[in-house]
């Protein structure tokens, strides 16, 4: 019997409600006081094709969906045969029985248990959406684990208005009952309520995590474009615009929004906005005059494959040289990579207030996989990183002996900064090069000075950062290899280390969370002492592997890529690491 | 208040000896005059292009962004701080070609803004080409043969796009287009100037003479500026006898008028604390 260690899977469907009915049962974990992953898998579609989400619940804290399934929750026959090689020996599934017709020898697995419960009847007989079906095949599965029903009932009624909640209540109920009734107590896996039980730990996606972050750190302003994956911040923020007293505002184009937060920016409001790929690319230009304005919004890439639209629903890293480089000419900025959705809600505060603090861009660069997976975390603390506005006049009135220069020249490049409105101050900037009233100039020597006047801002952005976690170590200091990576890769290679170190192979691990500026130092004193270096990440070339050669002149000694749009999977990865080894 | 000495810059002026932005230029200044403004109060926003120097010549609070982006640049202005007077500035191709996207958009979600468009019918600081408001016909280094499709009709676009405040001047009427511009910025919601501004480089057709010989005022011909149809009428009138002065003008509720949780606050008076998240963070338990 196992208990609390579980890896279940919901399929079915796109408008099938799979990722509600995945993310249901992850907070019926959760409420049982266990730590949670949840991802999903959907396609481009609104209906058909094949939509699934995995659910990874266990007594100690999980970083990743597992490889392999032990409960499957069928909503259609065709989830059966994709997954039936993932679920491991004494597996179960849960299907209806009375409209998918299905055999172990059908299957070439007399290993696995059947499970077939009556969903759609019963349904019919409640006289409920056809969609509450798979609210049939939870309580089922509650059931099969000798889990607590009132836990997901809590979930249920937190989530539905009270008519639709209790009706989804009774729906599980009956699928509870039918497996008590029906089956003997045979699965081999176990939930059992925790002494975390309760609420308690908090369950949230990358995206919600960063919006979050942004309206701790008083984000004002957020205007956006939907794009898949980063579209869920913008749903995130919409319902609350009211609550935190902000503007949240869906524009015409991802060129729209990037102008529109430059310009709330110069006004003298924290701002943000969030894209992908293809929307970053027609943000570049706006990207430049922020660099150029000295105007400081938080821009948010959430990666998925490309080139181009690319494998619009599903993750990659293949943005990270076009973060770091995007835009026309020279100019300092932020590159944040969060690696799991803790990361996301403090980086986002960081950005905030590197943005303002250098008056510069500050990018977060996540992806599909870390934006819309499920992650188990602690409640966040909403004090750790405080609000530094940076070199801000705040009071009414400008009472500088001179007058207000907004691109003034300083000891480390950053101008006080006044909002439009300060009396005394005339507020002026310039996407042509400017002097320090912000007034168009050609002149050769003030282009250089202001040129580098921007860059002094590199120096002291380089120099705070030093006090900075730009990098996280974990695993022992003496390791056979140590990985590089950065970003969502995070979660698969912690759980690949847990399963390596358990074969007693010692592999460390050093994540890159600031890619700009590079933190070059910090990586060469780990990568010198290193007997063996492999970077692992969701790309085709290997971008990190390149950043490396380039500020440390090393190559590194293994790469592990993948680049299929989905993120790797623990099991795969830590043999891919014993083959490189 | 402003006098005109306060509104002077340090920079030389770079416009052709000629040029019809003189008359807008004039026109903005002596309406921040008469509207009696503090300096501190208004930004300009510019694009890229002739017009987009009026930043240089005006010594307000400015912003010279990018090449077709005053209206996303603006109302991301105006929403951070609806106490600030907005005007942006946009020349024919900055805001008609490059930055159209922005404009029916812009005039529908009816910020309370200014919008004043430099429409010369060609393309100046690069040197003369052809623009979308250039007559078809019209000979240019990059329309040797001369244009082909019909001119785009930027008045007819805001009229159906529900714009509440819908003008064209002429910058060789200064004292007529100050009114306009003094109207505009009184109007609550997005107002709109086209503004007939002759290139003198690069336009050979569409000159002073030229707009002399054609433009009247409709305040002149009893227009009645709330009749959208009739407003529309006038907007596709463009011959021998071409309409200037207030088309159409009606209030309809803001874009603030319908954000009633930050309509009288101004989004710049930041925490300086961490907002607390604690009701939102418990939703996720």
């Amino acid at each position: 019997m196992i208990t609390n260690k579980l890896s279940l899977l919901v399929g079915g469907e796109a408008g099938a409600g799979i990722t509600r009915s995945g993310f249901l049962f992850a907070k019926t974990c959760l409420r049982g006081g266990l730590y949670v992953f949840g991802a999903n898998d959907y396609q481009s579609l609104i209906r058909g094709g094949h939509n699934f989400y995995t659910v990874r619940a266990d007594n100690e804290e999980v970083y990743s969906q597992a490889d392999t399934i032990d409960l499957l929750l069928a909503l259609n026959k065709e989830t059966i045969h994709l997954h039936k090689d993932e679920l491991v020996s004494g597996a179960g599934i849960i299907y209806d029985g009375d409209q998918i017709n299905i055999t172990k020898e059908e299957l070439g697995r007399n290993d696995i248990k059947l499970y077939p419960v009556p969903m759609r009847k019963t349904v019919k007989e409640l006289e409920g959406p056809q969609i509450m079906e798979n609210t049939v095949a939870l309580g089922a599965a509650i059931a099969l684990l000798d889990c607590d029903p009132e836990l997901l009932n809590s979930v249920l009624r937190d989530t539905f208005n009270p008519k639709t909640a209790e009706l989804n209540i009774e729906a599980a109920k009956r699928g509870y009952n039918y497996i008590k009734e029906h089956y003997t107590d045979d699965f081999g896996y176990r939930l059992k309520k925790t002494g975390s039980a309760g609420k308690h730990r908090i369950f949230l996606t990358g995206n919600e995590a960063i919006g979050l972050g942004a309206l701790n750190a008083g984000c004002k302003l957020y205007a956006a474009y939907p794009m898949t994956p980063a579209t869920s911040i913008l749903h995130f923020l919409a319902p609350l615009d009211r609550e935190y007293k902000m503007v949240v505002i869906q524009v015409e184009s991802e060129i729209a929004a990037v102008n529109m937060v430059a310009g709330a920016s110069y006004a003298g409001v924290r701002t943000m906005t969030a894209t992908s790929g293809g929307g970053f690319c027609l943000m570049t230009e706006g990207l430049g005059m922020i660099g150029m304005t000295e105007t400081s919004p938080v821009i948010v890439l959430v990666q998925r494959p490309g080139p181009s639209t690319g494998l619009p629903t599903y993750t990659a890293q293949g943005d990270l040289r076009f973060a770091i480089h995007a835009s026309q000419g020279e100019f300092p900025r932020v590159v944040i990579a969060p690696g799991n959705v803790e990361e996301c809600f403090y980086t986002t505060l960081e950005a905030f207030n590197l943005a303002e603090k250098f008056q510069i861009p500050a990018l977060i660069i996540s992806d599909k996989y870390l934006a819309e997976s499920n992650g188990t975390s602690e409640p966040f603390d909403q004090n750790r990183i405080g609000i530094d506005r940076g070199n801000l006049i705040t009071e009414g009135a400008y009472a500088g002996e001179e007058e207000y220069k907004r691109h003034k020249f300083t000891e480390n490049g950053v101008s006080p900064r006044a909002m439009p409105g300060t009396k005394g101050a005339i507020v002026r900037t310039n996407a042509d090069e400017h002097n320090e009233l912000g007034y168009t100039t050609e002149d050769p020597q003030l282009s250089t000075k202001m040129a580098d006047k921007r860059f002094k801002k590199l120096d002291a952005l380089t120099k705070e950062l030093e006090n900075y976690e730009t990098v996280k170590f974990y695993g022992p200091e003496e390791a056979e290899a140590t990985i590089l990576a950065w970003g969502s890769t995070k979660g698969p290679i912690r759980e690949a280390l847990k399963i390596l170190s358990k074969e007693d192979i010692t592999v460390n691990y050093l994540q890159i969370v600031y890619l700009t500026p590079f933190p070059a130092g910090k990586i060469q004193r780990i990568i010198q002492s290193a007997k063996k270096t492999i970077v692992v990440e969701n790309s085709k070339t290997s971008q990190l592997s390149s950043l490396i050669r380039e500020h440390l002149l090393t190559t590194v000694d293994h790469k592990i890529l993948k680049y299929d749009g989905r993120p790797f999977n623990p099991e795969a990865l830590s043999r891919s690491i014993k083959e490189v080894l | 208040m402003v006098t005109l000495d306060d509104l002077k810059t340090p920079k030389t002026n770079t416009w052709c000896p000629g040029c019809g932005n003189f008359g807008i230029l004039m026109a903005f200044k002596k309406a921040l005059i008469e509207l009696g403004l503090e300096r501190e109060e208004a930004v300009l926003v510019s694009g890229i292009g002739c017009h987009g120097k009026m930043v240089n010549y005006v010594n307000i609070n400015g912003f010279h962004g990018i090449h077709g982006r005053v209206l996303p640049l603006a109302a991301g202005i105006k929403l951070a701080n609806p106490n600030l007077i907005v005007v942006g500035f946009a020349g024919d191709a900055d805001q008609y070609n490059e930055g159209w996207g922005h404009f029916t958009h812009a005039v529908r979600r009816n910020i309370d803004m200014t919008l004043i468009v430099h429409d010369n019918m060609v393309l100046g600081l690069t040197t003369g080409q052809a623009t979308s408001t250039s007559q078809p016909g019209f000979k240019s280094k990059s329309t040797p043969f001369g244009v082909i499709p019909p001119m785009l009709n930027p008045l007819a676009h805001a009229l159906v796009s529900n714009g509440t405040f819908v003008a064209r001047g002429f910058s060789g009427d200064m004292f007529h287009l100050k009114n306009l511009i003094v109207e505009a910025v009184k109007h609550r919601g997005f107002a709109f100037i086209d503004v007939f501004q002759p290139c003198v480089t690069f336009n050979y057709l569409n000159t002073y003479d030229w707009f002399r010989q054609r433009v009247y005022k409709l305040e002149e011909e009893d227009h009645d500026v709330t009749d959208r149809k009739k407003a529309l009428e006038k907007a596709l009138e463009w011959g021998d006898r071409i309409p200037i002065g207030i088309f159409y003008k009606k209030e309809r509720p803001t874009y603030h008028d319908n954000l009633p949780h930050v309509k009288d606050e101004k989004l710049t008076k930041l925490p300086t604390k961490n907002v607390d998240i604690t009701s939102t963070i418990n939703e996720m338990m």
